[in-house]
């Protein structure tokens, strides 16, 4: 079967992979770009780990075919933050403990950007139900939530003062 | 988890879609969100060699209501039913229904031509049709036919849609009355164990329309006529509700599995429906 020309914009960068139409976004972006940082939990469609924003969407990526994905804007984790620039949301995973081995932080926080910008003033209520295709074995999620609210509430002061 | 390989093909327009259809008969297969495609695909219960993705087809989105008639292009996704504001006032129950399915990554790209054209005894939107009594359109090499969501599920995986077809559209009329969708889940994201769809209206105590379906308590989803004709002309008292609930029960017709042995079901089924019930009449 031949192999096709994948074009997409990742994390602000043109890149083009040459490809099968049926391997997966998550293998794309792991094995032939190297951005690891997107985990494959589940595989199945059901954990959420794999989560990255496609065309201002959040999408499980274990879930995507790479065909679907031509010409697609794809933000993950690698291009929310570096080790020595935080993103917001993963100052406040860490400042309130959002996270114990980290496996489903990529997912929690790619899904929690895309959330925000949706819903920047978010209830307790709103928070969980935005983040339900997301899960976590370690949390009890209590903390991710929180880390979520916190992001919220630092943003919109900023938005004030500015 | 990596299906076995195809060939990928996304056409511009229906036309497109229906020649490469005819071309490759039963090899070729459509693709919308991919979000029950793609699952059985990985297991490699199916055997598709093209794949014809809807997704570039800009005739197949999009939703308008005019004239008291609601028409939703076909390729739709969950998240767009979710947030248009114009279906959200003149039709409440399909956002409710709609936020009651699945997760918010998978209704970014589930679309409701999907979930009503898979056949899938577990998906909503069969249910939430019959309820609304929806019509389908079909089009296909020799035009266009249009199905009614209550004569379209003959069994599970198993519709009056023919393999050279594809589901355009999906149309009904605002029901302007009072509405519910109840759902009961094993968890946030799960199919439901047993959920109902119901619209119904009041002249004074007396009911003057009814429209009752069960998502997942058959190997179709279930339009509970009896139920309906129990109802309607009936003065509506906790009795009537009990007499009602108990033909949809009867009609139900559910298979024990990892959400419960059939008893249960219709025990749960049971509860849902006097719930949505009763808050259909609340609303109206
Ligand atoms: C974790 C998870 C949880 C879920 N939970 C629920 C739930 O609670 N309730 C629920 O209802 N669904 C649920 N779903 C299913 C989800 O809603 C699917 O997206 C939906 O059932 C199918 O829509 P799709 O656009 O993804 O279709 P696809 O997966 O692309 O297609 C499904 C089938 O329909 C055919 N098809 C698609 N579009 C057309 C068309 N226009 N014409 C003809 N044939 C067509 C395809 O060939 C395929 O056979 C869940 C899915 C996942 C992954
Ligand atoms: S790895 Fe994609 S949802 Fe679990
Ligand atoms: S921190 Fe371990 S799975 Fe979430």
């Amino acid at each position: 079967m031949e192999k096709i020309r994948l074009n997409m914009t990742v994390n602000g960068k043109d890149v083009e992979v040459l490809t099968e139409p049926r391997q997966l976004l998550a293998h794309v972006l792991r094995e032939e770009l190297n951005l690891t940082g997107t985990h494959i939990g589940c595989e199945t469609s059901h954990c959420g780990a794999c989560t990255v924003d496609m065309n201002d969407m959040s999408v499980k990526s274990c879930s995507v075919f790479a065909a679907q994905a031509q010409g697609a804007n794809i933000t993950t984790i690698e291009g929310l933050g570096t080790p020595d620039g935080l993103h917001l949301l993963q100052e406040m995973f860490k400042e309130h403990h959002g996270l114990q081995c980290g496996y489903c932080t990529p997912g929690m926080i790619t899904r929690a950007y895309r959330f925000l910008q949706e819903n920047g003033s978010p209830t307790e209520e709103d928070v969980r139900f935005g983040m339900s295709g997301n899960l976590c074995r370690c949390t009890g999620y209590q903390n991710i939530v929180k880390a979520i609210l916190a992001t919220a509430e630092k943003m919109n002061e900023m938005k004030e003062s500015a | 988890m990596i299906p076995s390989n195809f060939e990928y093909h996304k056409p511009d327009s229906i036309d497109g879609a229906l020649s490469i259809l005819t071309e490759w008969g039963d090899d070729a297969r459509v693709i919308a969100g991919g979000h029950s495609l793609i699952p059985v695909m990985k297991q490699r219960l199916t055997d598709i060699s093209h794949l014809i993705d809807l997704g570039g087809i800009s005739e197949l989105k999009g939703i308008s209501i005019e004239n008291n008639k609601v028409s939703i292009g076909a390729m739709t996704t969950q998240h767009e039913l979710i947030t248009n504001t114009q279906l959200a006032k003149f039709v409440p129950l399909i956002r409710e229904a709609s936020l009651q399915i699945a997760d918010p990554q998978v209704r970014y790209v589930g679309t409701i031509g999907g979930n009503v054209a898979n056949g899938d005894p577990a998906n909503d939107m069969p249910g939430l049709m019959q309820t609304l009594d929806a019509s389908y359109e079909l089009t296909g090499p020799n035009g266009v036919r249009i199905v009614k969501a209550r004569d379209f599920y003959e069994a599970a995986y198993f519709t009056a849609r023919e393999d050279e077809e594809i589901l355009t559209s999906i149309s009904f009329s605002v029901p302007n009355c009072g509405y519910a969708y109840e759902k009961q889940k094993r968890k946030i994201g799960d199919y439901a164990t047993a959920a109902a769809g119901v619209l119904i209206n009041m002249d004074n105590d007396t009911c003057s329309f009814a429209s009752i379906a069960l998502t997942n308590l058959s190997d179709t989803p279930v339009y509970c006529e009896e139920a309906v004709n129990n109802l309607v002309g009936k003065k509506v008292d906790s009795n009537a509700i009990k007499k009602a609930v108990h033909y949809c029960v009867e009609a139900s017709d559910p298979v024990a599995d990892t959400r419960g042995p059939v008893e249960f079901k219709k025990y749960v089924a049971g509860i849902i429906v006097q719930k949505a019930i009763e808050n259909a009449i609340a609303r109206v």
